[in-house]
């Protein structure tokens, strides 16, 4: 293996580990102001024991996004120093900015609102909440303008010593590109925080404790999920796919799997692609949607990837396939199973009916791989550029960090994150059965907090 | 522009170093100041709502420098991979155990995540004391400024230096005992009763080290890198640097002595400042000299970013930063005061 594929390797563990949990921080925190606000208009107390038990799951996630992400931020200079001297000028702002505006704030507020419920009044408890949100958010969207730009750079100039550096500060932030990936992202994180709280939800009531909670949590998951999982496909997927034919047309070919430049292109549902041979295997295609999808209608020609030179074809193609086909699979299963729910839940039928609740709590990782797979595609359909045109992805690596120094490397996060998994799993296990009740929490924790997560 | 910037990183840096350095001196002195779990809980607890806050900066520093000077971010993070990598490593672990050791009432597990936070602690301390002397002693940078570095070769500061050798082990020796004092002191200010008395002792003891280091380490850096006396023999008024660092080292044991821990932890604050700001003025305006040829050093000139950037930067920044003294001193007010193993924080 070269230093080149250890190092892509490792950017790409490493920050597909890292958020696992900003998105579920990020959704979550949503759906926490959102019981907060619940409580405090209609003054009843369920709602504040809800938010609270949400707040510990909250807070081990964020310990986590925070010491997983802190190796993020320095990667850029590590693992592809040559990409930092080369663009440092233009993403290093919007880097710094997640700094000084983003984590401070939740880094306080997150303070604020897990010790001070008993200091705060309830309205400024409730304003802990909406900071705590507002910071994540505001830290999702300076990563997301950063990435945005490595997808369709905008607002930069090359500079006499080959570097580049940011001309214009509102057009780059305003990047169209950005804007839209941040919807679709965000939305995203509303997914996996609902599909979480659901899930948690249909689990009490199915074993049958603590169930007025289970109820409450169905009822906000449920909804959340709806309206989240419906945007997410539409507009903000539908979008975003059309935006990637317009700007990467390689990107969406290999993404669709499309070899051949066609009209009536069709949307092939599943199947399996043959670089070698440039074709689908037992493929399910679908006549003339792909077409309709990206302009409108059924006649337009869409460009297969033979209408690019090999060299700019997305490297690991089947992989980008796949990612693409599983996003939109489960994005379609996450859209039937919220309708169905909220449907039930309307009828007040959903807690009786166990089908819908195991569907839902066996639901739970889906989200995560969805967000996962989805990035997988932005990344993947990107390559081989690291700057969409401007930039090779094997231009970008560090060229005196060897391969045995990047393997090393890897392989000591390939342990760490296996030991953070494992007490992930354990203490969030933890706090799902213990449950929300006070009764049990007080023998667990001494009454007043010590840190950020023994709330 | 580049001053400017230049002084904004070290500020950066700076308050780093004085807010997380507190911190680590309570994860160094954890195993020897604290006798019973109520102790442990208690050192803990003083450091629990703001550790994070103030490894934002560590953060926040680090973005700012890649903003504005890329060259200088990409060259040395690179260079020095393994040494960064472990540091990544030790603050995963210490943030991690910080967070866990309470979650499962055990003694074993306490210990585990008690022992991490030690061991991290410790060599975050030696880590960051040595990065600081490999900046000073200088790297082998290349005509096209970009360096890589063995974790050791010979402990020689030849022309083949490793991240380690006799200068920047004295650099992380001398951080090591400078946190652990700056840690001492803190629980003096937050720790009641007995702990605070330890604390106490401790810094007396930790003082006199830290006396002995500090004057160990001044001609030792100017033997390393002489030309760091161009600028203050340029401009005499520096030297009122070296003089508030010896001030504040007597203001830290006077202050101690009369039982007035606020005084002292300010003190050792100071302390920390002007060590760095005297680091930081003798290399100015090289950010990372090389240690064969002085054509190849990283300066502000030649690796600061673009004039658009950096206007635009010192707006939001400015703004930012702002914000962010905001929240510190809110967080700060709500959580002062001593703190006890039981109750709630000071009231
Ligand atoms: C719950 C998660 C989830 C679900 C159900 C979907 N997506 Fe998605 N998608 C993401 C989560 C996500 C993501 C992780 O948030 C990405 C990665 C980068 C980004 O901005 O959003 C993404 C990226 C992404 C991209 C790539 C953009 C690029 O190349 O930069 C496209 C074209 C789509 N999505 C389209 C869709 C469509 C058509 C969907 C529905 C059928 C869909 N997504 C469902
Ligand atoms: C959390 C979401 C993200 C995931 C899951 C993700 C995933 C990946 C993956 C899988 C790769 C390897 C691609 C390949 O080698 O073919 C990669 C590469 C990379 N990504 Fe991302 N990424 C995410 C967000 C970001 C963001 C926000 C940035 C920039 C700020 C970024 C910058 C990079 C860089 C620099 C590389 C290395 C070069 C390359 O191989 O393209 N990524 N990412
Ligand atoms: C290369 C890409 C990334 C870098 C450099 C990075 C950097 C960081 C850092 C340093 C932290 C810790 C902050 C603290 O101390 O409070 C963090 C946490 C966080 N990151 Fe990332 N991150 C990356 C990818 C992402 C992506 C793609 C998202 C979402 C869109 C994201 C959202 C967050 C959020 C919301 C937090 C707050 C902590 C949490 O909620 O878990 N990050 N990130």
């Amino acid at each position: 293996m070269n230093a080149l594929l250890l190092d892509r390797i490792h950017f790409g563990f490493t920050v597909t580990f890292h958020y696992l949990f900003p998105q579920l921080t990020m959704g979550l925190a949503l759906l926490m102001l959102v019981m907060k606000l619940i409580a405090l208009r209609t003054g009843n107390e369920r709602w504040n024991q809800a938010a609270r038990f949400w707040a510990k799951i909250f807070a081990i996630n964020f310990l986590l996004g925070v010491v997983t992400g802190i190796p993020m931020e320095f990667q850029f200079g590590t693992n592809w120093s040559e990409f930092s001297r080369l663009t440092g000028g233009v993403i290093g702002q919007p880097l710094a900015m997640e700094g000084v505006f983003a984590f401070f704030l939740e880094s306080t507020f997150l303070g604020l609102f897990l010790f001070g419920e008993k200091r705060l009044s309830k309205l400024a408890h409730c304003g802990a909440a909406f900071m705590v949100w507002l910071g994540s958010w505001i830290s999702g969207f300076f990563i997301i303008v950063t990435n945005a730009w490595m997808q369709h750079p905008v607002g930069q100039q090359l500079l006499p010593n080959g570097t580049y550096e940011v001309v214009s500060f509102w057009k780059f932030m305003l990047n169209p590109w950005a804007w839209l990936e941040y919807a679709h992202n965000m939305c995203g994180a509303v997914v996996t925080g609902a599909f979480v709280v659901a899930a948690t939800g249909a689990f009490y009531v199915l074993e049958k404790r603590h169930e007025e909670f289970g109820r409450l949590f169905l009822k906000v998951g449920v909804i959340a999920g709806l309206v989240s999982c419906i945007v997410q496909v539409f507009p903000t997927g539908d979008m975003a796919g059309r935006y990637v034919a317009q700007n990467q047309p390689a990107a969406i070919a290999g993404m669709e799997g499309l070899f051949h430049t066609q009209t009536n292109a069709p949307i092939v549902l599943i199947g399996q692609p043959d670089e070698q041979k440039q074709i689908i295997e037992n493929p399910l295609p679908v006549n003339d949607v792909l077409s309709f999808l990206i302009y409108g209608t059924t006649r337009a020609q869409v460009k297969g990837l033979d209408a690019f030179p090999r060299s700019d074809w997305p490297t690991t193609l089947p992989l980008l396939y796949y990612s693409y086909h599983i996003m939109a699979g489960l994005g379609t299963w996450f859209v039937l199973l919220t309708v169905v729910g909220a449907f039930l839940l309307r009828r007040g039928r959903l807690f009786q009916a166990r089908w819908a609740l195991w569907a839902i709590l066996l639901s739970f990782p889906l989200p995560y791989v969805a967000n996962t797979a989805g990035w997988m595609t932005a990344e993947i359909g990107r390559q081989p550029w690291l700057v969409y045109g401007l930039i090779r992805t094997a231009q970008g690596y560090s060229p005196h960090v060897s391969a045995g120094s990047a393997l090393f490397t890897l392989l000591g996060f390939l342990g760490m994150y296996s030991l953070l998994s494992i007490l992930w799993i354990v203490l969030v296990y933890r706090f799902i059965s213990t449950g929300p009740e006070p009764v049990a929490q007080a023998k667990l924790q001494p009454e007043a907090p010590t840190t950020l997560t023994a709330v | 522009m580049g001053f400017v910037w230049f002084w904004i990183v070290a500020v950066m840096i700076a308050a780093y170093v004085v807010l997380d350095g507190f911190d680590l001196g309570v994860g160094i002195l954890f195993p020897i100041l604290a006798c019973s779990e109520t102790d442990r809980r208690t050192m803990i607890r003083s450091i629990g709502p703001v550790w994070d806050g103030n490894e934002v900066w560590l953060l926040a520093g680090g973005g700012t420098l890649f903003f504005a000077f890329p060259l200088l971010y990409a060259s040395s993070f690179s260079g020095f991979y393994l040494p960064l990598m472990i540091v990544l490593w030790l603050l995963i672990g210490r943030g991690a155990s910080i967070e866990l050791r309470m979650h499962i009432d055990r003694e074993l597990w306490r210990s585990f995540f008690d022992g991490i936070f030690f061991l991290a602690s410790a060599l975050l301390a030696v880590f960051f004391g040595a990065a600081l002397a490999n900046v000073i002693r200088g790297v082998p940078l290349a005509a096209d400024q970009t360096f890589f570095l063995p974790l050791w070769t010979n402990w020689r500061v030849g022309p083949a230096p490793g991240i380690l050798d006799w200068y920047t082990v004295i650099g992380g020796v001398v951080a090591l005992v400078a946190l652990a004092t700056h840690g001492a002191l803190w629980l003096t200010l937050k720790a009641p009763g007995k702990l605070e008395d330890c604390a106490r002792r401790a810094a007396t003891w930790l003082w006199t080290a830290l006396l002995a280091v500090t004057f160990i380490s001044l001609p030792a850096t100017v033997a390393v890198r002489p030309t760091l006396l161009n600028n203050y023999q340029a401009h005499p008024v520096l030297f009122i640097i070296p003089a508030l660092v010896i001030a504040s080292l007597v203001g830290i044991l006077s202050f101690t002595h009369q039982r007035r821990p606020l005084a002292a932890f300010l003190s050792s604050c100071l302390y920390l400042v002007f060590m760095l700001v005297g680091a930081a003025a003798g290399l100015y305006p090289i950010l990372l000299p090389s240690s064969t040829n002085p054509g190849h050093d990283i300066t502000v000139a030649n690796a600061l970013t673009g004039a658009h950037s950096l206007h635009v930067g010192l707006i939001w920044w400015c703004f930012g930063l702002a914000l962010a003294l905001t929240y510190f001193t809110v967080s700060y007010r709500l959580f002062r005061g001593k703190v006890s193993a039981e109750a709630g924080y000071g009231h």
